[in-house]
C-alpha cells in the first residue's frame, strides 16, 4: 500500500513505529496532488511549503514523544474554514484574495493534534449548493467516473478523500452537505449532532443549521476526528457543553437490541432502483448484526425541503450582508458612492445561486412577508422535529437513502434549481431537527458509482451511529475500494 | 405569479444588489418557481405551534464582562480593499 491510500489509523501506527516519517507521507501526499489534481480539481490552494514545515515539525515531535493524536496526519480542508495565513475563499470571487487573521477554533483543534493541513478544497459557492458546480475556481469531478459531480457542497472534500489526495477531510453540512458527496464519491462523511462542533471560524451561511464535520475513509478514521473536532468553545455561543466521549470505544461489532427504523417516506418512486436495491442490501447487513428492523413514519417530510429554502436563504441574507466591500474582500473601485460600492461589490462579487438565495430569505424576512414565509416555516420546522422526537421513541436509529440516485453528469442540473432543491429531501431535515446523521459506502451501481447509506439518531447520539456504521462497514465489503485513477 | 419583476428589484434594492435586465428576468422566473413551491407549507396547520429558531433549550450563552484582548488593529486592517493606516477608507455617503 502506497502511504497515500492509507487510513489515519493506519498512518498512526507506522509513524510511531517509525516505519514511516511525517515527512515522507506529507511529501508522497503532494506528489500524488500535483499529478493527479488536474484530473479531480478538488483543491483551490495547495499550501505545499507551510504543510512540509508541518510535516517536520510533527517529525520533531515523533521523536521526542510528544506528538498528538493527529501528529502528521495530512489533511485537506473545505475553503469554508478560517486558516490563519492561508487563503481562504469560500469558493466565491467575493473573497478571491481573503487572508484570514486567525484560525477557526476547528482547525486550531486539528493543529494541537499535530495535522498537517495539505490545503483548502473545492466547494459550491457560501456552501450553497449540491454539486461543487458553484465553485468559483473550478469545479471538482468525481474520481470514479470523469465528467461526473461530486456532490456539494462539500464537492472538493469528498473527491479529494476518494483519491487519496489526502488522508481525510473536514467539510460543512447546512442541508446535507457532507453526507451528499459522500455518499456520491464513496467515503464515510459525518454531520454531528448542532452544537457538537464550534462553528467558530466557520464562515456562516446558516447560522442554526451550520456543523462542520469529517469525511474520512472509513468509520475509524471519523471517530478518531470526531474525538478532535469535538466540544464546547466560548466563542461560539451555539456550541453545546456536552463531554465528549471517546468516539473509538463506540466501535463494538455487533448490534444486539439496536432497533433501526425504516421511514416509509423515505423509500418513494423519485428513488433509483439501484440505490434502492443498494440501501435495502446495506439494511439486510445490518439486521445480520444483530438489530431489530422497526417501520416508523416521518409524515411531515414532504415538507421539509420547503421550510429548508425559506429558512437557509432567510439565515444566509443575513450573514452574507456583512460581504460590503469595506472591510475584506472584492471592492470595485469604481463606485462613486457607498451605496454604489455596496451594490457593485456585492453584484460582481457574487455568483448567480448566492444572489438567488440572498434575494429568496430577503424577500422571507420582508415586512409584510415574515409571517407568511420565515415563521411559518420556523413553524413546520417545530413539527419536522416532533415526527423525529416521536420517531426515536420506537426505534435508535433511522436508515435511508443519501440521494436519490448514484452521481450524474456535470451540467445536468444547473438549469433547473429546483429540481436540484428536491434531491436534498432525504438528508435535509436532520439539520432542521439538529441530529447527527452519517453516510457509508454501501455498494456500487452498475456504472461504477458509489452509492451510500444514511443513519440518523437522536441528538448527541453519534456514539450509536459510529457503532451501526462500523457494522455496515465491515459487512459492505466497500473499504479499500478505489476510483479506476492510475 | 407569486412574485413581479418590479418586486425583484426591490428585494435587490434591499439586499445591495444591482441586476441587470436580463438577470431580473430570470430570477423573476426562477424565484416565482420556488415561491410557488414553498407555498406548499400553508398545507399543514400550524396554529398554537411555536416557531422553532435553535435546535436546542440553550439561551442566553454570556460571559463575564471582562475586557480581553481582541483583534490587533493592523490584522483587522491587513485584508482592507482602502485604509488610512487608522480605519477602513469609503467613498463617501452622497445623498
Amino acid at each position: 500500500m502506497t502511504p497515500s491510500e492509507l487510513t489515519i489509523h493506519q498512518a498512526r501506527t507506522l509513524l510511531d513505529s517509525g516505519e514511516l516519517s511525517a515527512t515522507e507521507l506529507t511529501g508522497a501526499l503532494l506528489e500524488r496532488i500535483s499529478r493527479i489534481n488536474d484530473r479531480i480539481k478538488a483543491y483551490i490552494t495547495v499550501d505545499e511549503a507551510g504543510a512540509l514545515a508541518q510535516a517536520r515539525r510533527a517529525d520533531q515531535l515523533l521523536s521526542s514523544g510528544d506528538g498528538g493524536p493527529l501528529c502528521g496526519i495530512p489533511l485537506s480542508l473545505k475553503d469554508v474554514l478560517c486558516t490563519k495565513g492561508l487563503r481562504t475563499t469560500c469558493g466565491s470571487k467575493i473573497l478571491k484574495n481573503f487572508i484570514p487573521p486567525y484560525d477557526a477554533t476547528v482547525v486550531s483543534r486539528l493543529r494541537d493534534a499535530g495535522a498537517v493541513i495539505l490545503g483548502k478544497v473545492a466547494m459550491d459557492e457560501f456552501a450553497m449548493g449540491s454539486t461543487s458546480e458553484n465553485c468559483a475556481f473550478g469545479v471538482p469531478e468525481n474520481p470514479w467516473k470523469a465528467g461526473h459531480v461530486c456532490g456539494g457542497s462539500s464537492g472538493g472534500s469528498a473527491a479529494a478523500t476518494a483519491a487519496d489526495i489526502c488522508l481525510a477531510s473536514i467539510g460543512s453540512d447546512t442541508g446535507g452537505s457532507i453526507r451528499q458527496p459522500a455518499s456520491l464519491c464513496g467515503v464515510v462523511g459525518l454531520k454531528p449532532t448542532y452544537g457538537r462542533v464550534s462553528r467558530y471560524g466557520l464562515i456562516a451561511f446558516a447560522s442554526s443549521l451550520d456543523q462542520l464535520g469529517p469525511l474520512t475513509k472509513d468509520v475509524r478514521d471519523c471517530a478518531l476526528l470526531m474525538n478532535v473536532i469535538s466540544g464546547h468553545d466560548p466563542r461560539d455561543s451555539t456550541s453545546m457543553e456536552k463531554p465528549v466521549p471517546d468516539y473509538t470505544a463506540a466501535l463494538v461489532d455487533g448490534l444486539a437490541g439496536v432497533r433501526i427504523g425504516i421511514p416509509a417516506e423515505y423509500f418513494t418512486a423519485a428513488l433509483d432502483d439501484e440505490v434502492e436495491q443498494s440501501v435495502k442490501n446495506g439494511i439486510s447487513m445490518l439486521r445480520d448484526a444483530g438489530c431489530e428492523i422497526v417501520d416508523i413514519s416521518l409524515p411531515r417530510t414532504e415538507y421539509c425541503v420547503a421550510a429548508y429554502y425559506i429558512i437557509a436563504p432567510a439565515e444566509a441574507s443575513s450573514n452574507l450582508a456583512r460581504f460590503d466591500g469595506v472591510r475584506y474582500g472584492y471592492r470595485d473601485p469604481q463606485a462613486d458612492s457607498l451605496l454604489e460600492m455596496y451594490k457593485r461589490s456585492r453584484s460582481q462579487g457574487f455568483g448567480d445561486e448566492v444572489k438567488r438565495r440572498i434575494l429568496i430569505g430577503t424577500y422571507a424576512l420582508s415586512s409584510g412577508y415574515y409571517d407568511a414565509y420565515y415563521r411559518k416555516a420556523s413553524k413546520v420546522r417545530s413539527l419536522i422535529i416532533e415526527d423525529f422526537k416521536q420517531a426515536f421513541e420506537r426505534c435508535d436509529l433511522i436508515a435511508s437513502p443519501v440521494v436519490p440516485r448514484p452521481a450524474w453528469p456535470l451540467g445536468e442540473t444547473t438549469e433547473d434549481p429546483l429540481a436540484l432543491y428536491l434531491t436534498d429531501i432525504l438528508t435535509i431535515s436532520a439539520n432542521l431537527a439538529g441530529i447527527p446523521g452519517i453516510s457509508v459506502p454501501t455498494g456500487m451501481s452498475s456504472a461504477g458509482l458509489p452509492i451510500g447509506l444514511q443513519l440518523q439518531a437522536a441528538h448527541f447520539n453519534e456514539e450509536i451511529l459510529l457503532r451501526a456504521a462500523h457494522n455496515l462497514e465491515q459487512r459492505a465489503g466497500m473499504v479499500g475500494r478505489k476510483p479506476p485513477l492510475d | 405569479m407569486k412574485i413581479s419583476g418590479e418586486e425583484v428589484e426591490k428585494v435587490a434594492r434591499l439586499a445591495r444588489l444591482q441586476l441587470q435586465a436580463d438577470e431580473v428576468a430570470r430570477m423573476t422566473r426562477q424565484l416565482d418557481d420556488i415561491l410557488a413551491y414553498v407555498d406548499k407549507l400553508n398545507e399543514l396547520d400550524t396554529a398554537g405551534i411555536h416557531p422553532t429558531s435553535h435546535p436546542h433549550d440553550k439561551v442566553n450563552a454570556f460571559r463575564r464582562d471582562e475586557v480581553r484582548p481582541s483583534l490587533p488593529r493592523e490584522q483587522a486592517l491587513a485584508n482592507a480593499p482602502a485604509d488610512n493606516g487608522a480605519a477602513f477608507t469609503v467613498p463617501r455617503v452622497i445623498g
